[in-house]
C-alpha cells in the first residue's frame, strides 16, 4: 500500500502535466493547421535560413 | 513600420511544394513582411505594407500560379474561440476519462473493501472538477433551452451526467459496490468530440447585412455652395446635396447625374457586367462604381432609402424563415428525451413496487439513464457531416452553416442566376487573342493602367500566358475611350475601336489595340459559360432536381444563355422579384436551392431553403449563401447535392444503429444487469460503430 501512496500521485501528476502541455499547445495555435504541419516537414529550406554563399 | 494583414482563400494548394512556393514567392515581393499558409483552411494571410493594395497582392498570388479570392474580416471568427473552448473541455474530459478508467479496471478486476473505496474516492476527486469544467457547454445549453420551455439534446445529457455523478458520489460515501464516474466522464468525452467536430467544421455564419453596408461607399465629397468639396460620411448625406465622384470611386447614395459623362459598373446591383454609359440626367445607384471620368451628381434619396438599403432590409427579413429550421439532432432529441426519462422513472417505480429498496431502485434508474444517454446519437450527426464536409472541401466546396447539408439533401428545385453563376461573370477573350508576340507586352502594359473591365480581362488573359509588361511612357487615359502611351518612341493605343482607328463603334464587348502604324487588332470579349455548365446541369437533372434560371438581365441576353442549355428562364427580375419568386415556390412546399452570386441575389439566397454561391461572388452573395464553391467549374453544385444526400443516408443509418443499441441494452439496464463495466463497453462500442460508419463518407463528393 505504501507503493500506491507514491505511485498514484505520480501517475496523476504525469497526467496533469500532459493536460497542461495540451492547453499550452492550444494556446500557441498548434492545432490551427494540422494538414499544413504534416506537409511542411517535407520542405527542406527553412524560410528564415540565410541564402547559401 | 506598421503592417496590414490581408487574407486570401487560395485554390490550387495541393502539396508541400505549393506551400513553400506561395510563401517564398510572396516573401520576395517588395512590401510584404511575411506570408503564412494555412493548409487546412486553404488560406494565406499576408502581412504587408499598408501601401500595397489587395488587388496587387491578389495579382501576385495569381502570378505564382494559384487562384486567390479575398477573404474579408475573418481573422478571428467568433467560432474560433468556441472551438478552442470545446477543445480544452475535450482535453479535460479525455484526461479524466483515461485516469478514472485505469482505476476502474482494478475495481472491475476484483478490488475489495478499503482499496475499492479508496479508488472510488480517487475517481471522485478527478471526476468532480472534470465534469464541472467539461460539462459546461452542455449544462449552459440545456439550461438555456429549459428556461425557454423547450428541450434539446443537451437536456437528457445534463440530467444523465449530473444524476450519475451524484449517485456515484453517494455510493462512494457509503462505500457501495458500483460507481459510474468512468461512464460519466467517458460520455462527456465522446459527446464533446462530436460537439468539437461540429464547431470546427462550421466556418463563420456571418452577419451578411453588415457586409452589405460595407459594400456601399462610406461617404462622398460634397460640393459646397462656394464650390469647395468636403468629405462627408454616408449617414450625413441628404437628398439635394451635390457630390463630386472621381473615376474609380463608388457612389455613396442614389443620385442623378448633373454634369460629366462616364461609364458605370452596375454589376453589384444588377449582376450585369457590361459598363452602362451615363450622361447628365441619368440615374446612378448607391454602391455602383464610376469607371471613367469624374461626375457631378445630385442625391435623390438618403442612404437609408437607397436601393442597397432596401436589399439589406429584404435580407434581414428573409433570414427569419430559415432560422426556424430545427436541426435533425434536435428533432430526434425532442422525441428521445421524454421517452428516456419516463423509462428511467418507470423502472424506478417498477422496482419500488416489486419490493426492492429505494437505494437499489435508484441505482437501476441511473443505470437506465446512463445506458440511454445519447452518446452515439450525439456523434451520429456531427461525425457524418464532418467527414462529408472534408470530402467536399477537397472538391472545392466550403460549408458555412452547420445545417446546410441537412437542408441541401432535401432540395428539389434549383434556381440559378445567369451572370457569374452559369457564366463566369467576367469578360473573357473570345477565341485566341489576335496579337503578335511583340504586341502582347505592350498591350499588357496598357491594359494594366486602366480599371475598365475589358482592360482588366485583357490583362488577366495576357498574365495567364506569362507575358511580362513592356516599359511604357507618356501614359494617358482618355475617359470612356481608352489608354494611350509610347513604347520605344512608337505610340500605342488600347480602347474603343473607333478611337483606336477603326471605323465602327461596334459591340461594347469589343476593344481594339494598335501600335504605331501596325495593323488594327480587334479584340472581342464575351461573358463565357462556365466550362462544365451543361454537364453540371445535366447531372443535377439526373439527381431528380428541376432546374430553372432567374436573372435580372435583359430577355435577349438571358435567352442566349438559357436556350442552348435547355433552361426555362425568367428575366428582368429585380431583387425583390427574385425573392417573391422563391417564396411563391416555397409556399407550395418546394425546397429551393438558389445558386447566385450578386448583391441582387442576396435576398433570394437568404430566403431560399438552401443556397450556394461561387467564390467569385460579391461579399454579400458569399455571406448570404450556405455553401461556397471555388473555381470556374459549376459541377461542385451537383457534387454537393449528391454528397448531402449520402450524408443524410449515413446519418439515418447512424440513428438506427444508435437506437438499435439502446433497444438491446435498455432491457438489461431495467433488469438491473448493467454494471459500470457493461455500461463502459456498450458506450464505447456503439460510438465506435457510428464513427466507422461515417468514415465511409470520405469519398462522398466524387
Amino acid at each position: 500500500m505504501i507503493g500506491l501512496a507514491i505511485l498514484i500521485p505520480v501517475a496523476l501528476l504525469l497526467g496533469l502535466a500532459g493536460l497542461a502541455a495540451f492547453f499550452w499547445a492550444i494556446r500557441s495555435h498548434q492545432f490551427d493547421d494540422l494538414d499544413g504541419a504534416a506537409l511542411r516537414i517535407l520542405n527542406d529550406d527553412g524560410p528564415k535560413e540565410p541564402p547559401a554563399p | 513600420m506598421s503592417t496590414a494583414t490581408s487574407v486570401f482563400a487560395v485554390e490550387g494548394l495541393r502539396c508541400a511544394g505549393c506551400i513553400s512556393k506561395l510563401e517564398g514567392g510572396l516573401a520576395t515581393l517588395p512590401g510584404v513582411t511575411s506570408a503564412r499558409v494555412n493548409f487546412t483552411t486553404r488560406r494565406v494571410s499576408i502581412a504587408h505594407d499598408p501601401a500595397l493594395d489587395d488587388d496587387s497582392l491578389k495579382l501576385a498570388v495569381e502570378r505564382l500560379g494559384f487562384v486567390a479570392e479575398q477573404f474579408h474580416g475573418d481573422l478571428a471568427p467568433p467560432e474560433d474561440a468556441e472551438t478552442r473552448r470545446l477543445l480544452k473541455a475535450l482535453g479535460v474530459a479525455g484526461f479524466a476519462a483515461m485516469n478514472i478508467m485505469l482505476l476502474s479496471v482494478s475495481v472491475w478486476s476484483g478490488a475489495q473493501g478499503t482499496t475499492r473505496t479508496l479508488f472510488h474516492w480517487l475517481s471522485a476527486l478527478i471526476a468532480l472538477p472534470a465534469v464541472a469544467y467539461a460539462g459546461r457547454p452542455f449544462f449552459a445549453s440545456a439550461f438555456a433551452a429549459l428556461r425557454q420551455g423547450a428541450t434539446n439534446m443537451d437536456v437528457p445529457i445534463s440530467i444523465g451526467v449530473v444524476l450519475t455523478v451524484a449517485v456515484s458520489l453517494f455510493e462512494t460515501i457509503v462505500g457501495g459496490e458500483y460507481a459510474y464516474f468512468d461512464g460519466a466522464t467517458m460520455l462527456l468525452f465522446f459527446l464533446l468530440a462530436g460537439r468539437f467536430l461540429d464547431s470546427a467544421m462550421r466556418a463563420r455564419a456571418s452577419d451578411s447585412v453588415a457586409a452589405l453596408l460595407r459594400q456601399s461607399a462610406p461617404g462622398g465629397h460634397v460640393i459646397g455652395p462656394d464650390g469647395t468639396t468636403q468629405w462627408r460620411a454616408a449617414a450625413e448625406l441628404a437628398p439635394g446635396m451635390r457630390l463630386l465622384v472621381a473615376a474609380g470611386e463608388a457612389f455613396a447614395a442614389d443620385a442623378v447625374v448633373e454634369a460629366g459623362q462616364s461609364n458605370v459598373d452596375r454589376a453589384l446591383i444588377t449582376g450585369e457586367n457590361l459598363p452602362v454609359p451615363v450622361a447628365p440626367g441619368g440615374a446612378v445607384l448607391a454602391g455602383t462604381i464610376n469607371l471613367d471620368a469624374p461626375l457631378t451628381v445630385k442625391i435623390t434619396a438618403a442612404v437609408a432609402d437607397s436601393v442597397i438599403a432596401d436589399i439589406a432590409r429584404m435580407m434581414a427579413t428573409a433570414t427569419q424563415s430559415k432560422s426556424r429550421y430545427v436541426r435533425i439532432a434536435d428533432r430526434a432529441a425532442r422525441l428521445y428525451a421524454p421517452a428516456v426519462h419516463s423509462l428511467a422513472a418507470l423502472s424506478f417505480v417498477g422496482w419500488m413496487l416489486a419490493g426492492a429498496g429505494w437505494h437499489e431502485a435508484l441505482l437501476i434508474a441511473v443505470a437506465v439513464l446512463i445506458i440511454t444517454c445519447p452518446c452515439a446519437l450525439g456523434l451520429a450527426v456531427p461525425i457524418a457531416q464532418v467527414v462529408a464536409s472534408g470530402a467536399l472541401m477537397r472538391q472545392g466546396v466550403l460549408i458555412k452553416d452547420g445545417s446546410a447539408l441537412e437542408r441541401l439533401a432535401a432540395a428539389d428545385i434549383v434556381l440559378v442566376d445567369k451572370t457569374g453563376t452559369v457564366t463566369l461573370g467576367r469578360p473573357v477573350p473570345m477565341g485566341v487573342l489576335p496579337l503578335s508576340d511583340a504586341e502582347k507586352p505592350v498591350a499588357l502594359a496598357l491594359a494594366q493602367v486602366s480599371r475598365h473591365p475589358l482592360a482588366r480581362a485583357l490583362a488577366a488573359a495576357l498574365t495567364a500566358q506569362a507575358v511580362a509588361p513592356a516599359t511604357i511612357g507618356d501614359v494617358a487615359e482618355a475617359p470612356g475611350l481608352g489608354v494611350s502611351a509610347t513604347v520605344d518612341g512608337v505610340p500605342a493605343r488600347l480602347g474603343r475601336p473607333d478611337w483606336v482607328g477603326g471605323d465602327a463603334a461596334g459591340d461594347t464587348l469589343m476593344t481594339a489595340f494598335r501600335r504605331g502604324d501596325g495593323p488594327l487588332r480587334l479584340l472581342p470579349f464575351h461573358d463565357g459559360l462556365r466550362p462544365d455548365a451543361a454537364a453540371a446541369l445535366a447531372r443535377l437533372r439526373s439527381l431528380g432536381l428541376s432546374v430553372a434560371m432567374i436573372s435580372g438581365d435583359r430577355p435577349a441576353a438571358v435567352a442566349a444563355v438559357a436556350g442552348p442549355l435547355g433552361l426555362a428562364a425568367t428575366s428582368e427580375l429585380q431583387p425583390g422579384d427574385k425573392l417573391a419568386h422563391i417564396e411563391a415556390l416555397q409556399a407550395r412546399g418546394q425546397h429551393v436551392l438558389m445558386v447566385g452570386d450578386g448583391l441582387n441575389d442576396g435576398p433570394a439566397l437568404k430566403a431560399a431553403w438552401v443556397s450556394m454561391a461561387p467564390a467569385s461572388a460579391s461579399d454579400v452573395g458569399k455571406t448570404a449563401a450556405d455553401l461556397v464553391f471555388m473555381g470556374d467549374r459549376l459541377l461542385p453544385v451537383a457534387q454537393a447535392v449528391l454528397a448531402a444526400r449520402r450524408t443524410m443516408a449515413v446519418v439515418r443509418q447512424n440513428f438506427i444503429l444508435a437506437i438499435g443499441y439502446n433497444v438491446l441494452a435498455v432491457p438489461l439496464a431495467i433488469a438491473g444487469q448493467v454494471t459500470p463495466l457493461v455500461a463502459a463497453i456498450a458506450m464505447s462500442g456503439s460510438s465506435l460503430i457510428v464513427v466507422a460508419n461515417a468514415l465511409r463518407l470520405r469519398t462522398a463528393a466524387r
